[in-house]
């Protein structure tokens, strides 16, 4: 009998508020579209505002002024700025980012090209990050005061303030030079660079694929040291917020209801207190996730690393603007798609927040 | 009532280390608890939420217990073990919080917070434990207990959460019962209600009960016995039906601060303290 009534409830709820699934899905839609819609706008007026003409840029300087304006014309410069944007716009949603000056290819291929590189080191970052910073974080906070806690807290403190190239630097320095235990810069020996036919991109994966072991232990190798830099400063970043919801869940009354039941200590940690952990936990790996999708300039550059972050730097140096503002809008893209993760993500974990 | 000592309690103290200074917040209390019901009534700060915290020894980690004795049977509680522990809290020794909004977790479902309780404490697989469970949540008198086993706490009202606590807590089968405030947090007409339900089951099962309240009247009336605490100590124990036989003046006092149906309303009466109270 109740459930009927709860139905009609829920019946007037939807015809005030529109909830259920589908309009869920709808305003999540809406709401991606309209950032995403933010995102192109602001690229598009950057790329206008920039004391970059393109027109000279393709023409070189020397063009007489009939060939200049003729060029002009065909780029479309010369008609108002808003019909610029929605051709601007109507070639982005097509994959269509124009040509870039660098490379001379297609900006779309370059970042198909140079992404899955990040791609690739920056998961693994986070895998490592996330799989050592929850239970360095959960271990400082049930250890608050001792020596545990001290020991993770400057590890944090380090994560926060050495500079990235330093340590990549020192790294290669150590465990490439001196002991010889990881390979160098690159993706693979530069001998094997052409065996591989890329299919996702992602080396670990293509290697694999191809079946060829070598070829996969090579690439682990060269991925190896680049990651756990990165995964360190993610790392130190997730202890140092798990350690410190973790101190927040533990004075929380739930738990000494669960203390009451005669629940283990073990069990209280790991259930009770890093359930409603994770739900604030799951933002900040998103967005740490997001901050290194994004390519992190200084390892890549250190480690010769083909990625996104490379790519943009190079660009950027060389005033390539389509091949900025392409990368620009993927990795505007990249942190929308992420943070829409970690969304849906929080509504699993937390649910006070489905509704 | 035939009456072998359950809880023996001889001058137990809690000391609290603050940086503000130490606090004493229990000075000595002392009493023997049979299978009855006992009620400590004091105000804020009298010390009445921490002795039950102690007697379950899950006092803050800045907080000292010392006691001449604290036994439950034959167990000496102030020497265990955190695995000794384990096997009291829950199975035998049980409490029930004052407030369901923050002393049930958000994001288990209820069900699956029941069932914990009970399966900590009695082997049995999960088909057989759920049924426990929807049990148990019908002897609260959950009208649709399948339903609320599903739900998690934010969905349930504060007199259904509180009635899920209960039904959580009950569900190990303990010997004693402390319930803090159990009703303090709830709306005024459910509030019987959930002290109604808690005390058939109480009786039920023989269960004995620590009932720590600041309200006297609902106390001396689920009561046998009552303690009233001032400040740490133990300041009157008396019968809950010779309430009006209250010789302290601090339980006058607090019984003079009842409203009454008839009578003269024009003055409030201000409960009037003296520093002997506070000297053991």
């Amino acid at each position: 009998m109740s459930a009927v009534k709860r139905n009609k409830r829920d019946g007037r709820n939807r015809a005030r508020f529109a909830s259920g699934p589908t309009a869920t899905v709808l305003r999540l839609v809406f709401s991606l579209a309209i950032t995403f819609f933010g995102l192109l706008l602001v690229t598009f007026l950057i790329g206008r505002v920039l004391p970059i003409d393109p027109v000279l840029a393709a023409v070189g300087d020397r063009a007489p002024q009939a060939v200049y304006d003729r060029v002009r014309e065909e780029m479309g410069l010369n008609l108002p700025l808003w019909q610029q944007f929605f051709i601007y716009i109507s070639n982005v949603l097509q994959g269509n980012f124009g040509q870039s000056v660098l490379t001379s290819n297609p900006v779309l291929d370059d970042i198909k090209r140079v992404f899955p590189a990040t791609l690739e080191l920056a998961t693994l970052a986070t895998i490592i990050g996330v799989s050592l910073g929850i239970p360095a974080g959960v271990f400082a906070a049930i250890n608050k005061g001792k020596w545990p806690d001290h020991v993770v807290r400057v590890i944090g403190l380090a994560g926060h303030s050495i500079p990235i190239f330093w340590l990549g630097l020192m790294g290669l320095l150590v465990f490439y030079m001196k002991l010889d235990w990881v390979a160098g810069p690159g993706r693979l020996d530069s001998f094997y660079v052409d065996f591989i036919e890329p299919t996702t991109g992602l080396m670990l994966i293509d290697t694999l694929i191809e079946g060829d072991m070598d070829l996969f232990w090579n690439a682990v190798s060269h991925i190896v040291l680049p990651a756990s830099i990165l995964a360190y400063f993610s790392l130190a970043y997730i202890a140092r917020m798990t350690r410190s919801f973790m101190l927040e869940q533990l004075s929380q009354e739930y738990i000494l209801t669960a203390r009451v039941k005669g629940i283990s200590e073990h069990r209280i940690i790991w259930r009770h207190a890093l359930g409603n952990v994770m739900v604030p936990l799951v933002t900040v790996i998103a967005l740490s996730y997001a901050n290194l999708l994004e390519g992190s300039v200084l390892t890549e550059i250190i480690f010769a690393w083909p990625g996104l972050g490379l790519y943009i730097t190079n660009s950027l140096l060389n005033a390539d603007m389509n091949a900025v503002l392409g990368g620009t809008i993927v990795v505007g893209a990249v942190f929308i798609g992420v943070n829409m993760l970690s969304d849906v993500l929080y509504r699993l974990l937390d649910p006070r927040a489905r509704r | 009532m035939p009456n072998e000592t359950l809880l023996s309690v001889k001058n137990l103290e809690v000391m609290f280390n603050t940086p503000k200074g130490d606090v004493h917040a229990v000075r000595g209390v002392s009493f023997d608890l049979g299978r009855e019901r006992l009620g400590i009534v004091g105000e804020s700060g009298s010390g009445k939420s921490q002795t039950g915290r102690a007697i379950l020894g899950l006092t803050a980690a800045n907080g000292k217990i010392t006691a001449d004795q604290l036994k439950f049977h034959d167990v000496d509680l102030a020497n265990l073990t955190p695995k000794q522990w384990r096997k009291v809290r829950g199975a035998r020794i049980s409490m029930i919080m004052q407030d369901p909004k923050y002393s049930l977790n958000p994001v288990m479902t209820i069900g699956d917070q029941i069932i914990e309780a009970y399966r900590e404490h009695h082997k049995v697989n999960a088909k057989e434990a759920r049924h426990r469970a929807i049990d148990m949540l019908d002897a609260v008198k959950i009208r649709d207990p399948e339903r609320v086993f599903n739900s998690y706490p934010h969905e349930v009202s504060g007199g259904m959460g509180q009635r899920v606590m209960i039904a959580m807590m009950l569900i190990p089968d303990p010997e004693l019962i402390i319930a803090d405030e159990p009703t303090s947090a709830l709306d005024v007409t459910v509030q019987l209600q959930v002290m109604a339900i808690l005390d058939d089951l109480v009786r039920d099962r023989g269960m004995a009960l620590i009932f720590i309240s600041h309200d006297l009247q609902l106390v001396s009336s689920f009561c046998d016995r009552v303690l009233v605490m001032y400040q740490g100590l133990v300041v009157e124990e008396i019968k809950a039906s010779a309430l009006h036989e209250a010789k302290h003046p601090y339980t006058k006092g607090l019984l003079n601060c009842l409203p009454k149906m008839d009578g003269d309303h024009t003055d409030l009466p201000i409960l009037e303290r003296e520093a002997s109270w506070a000297e053991g």
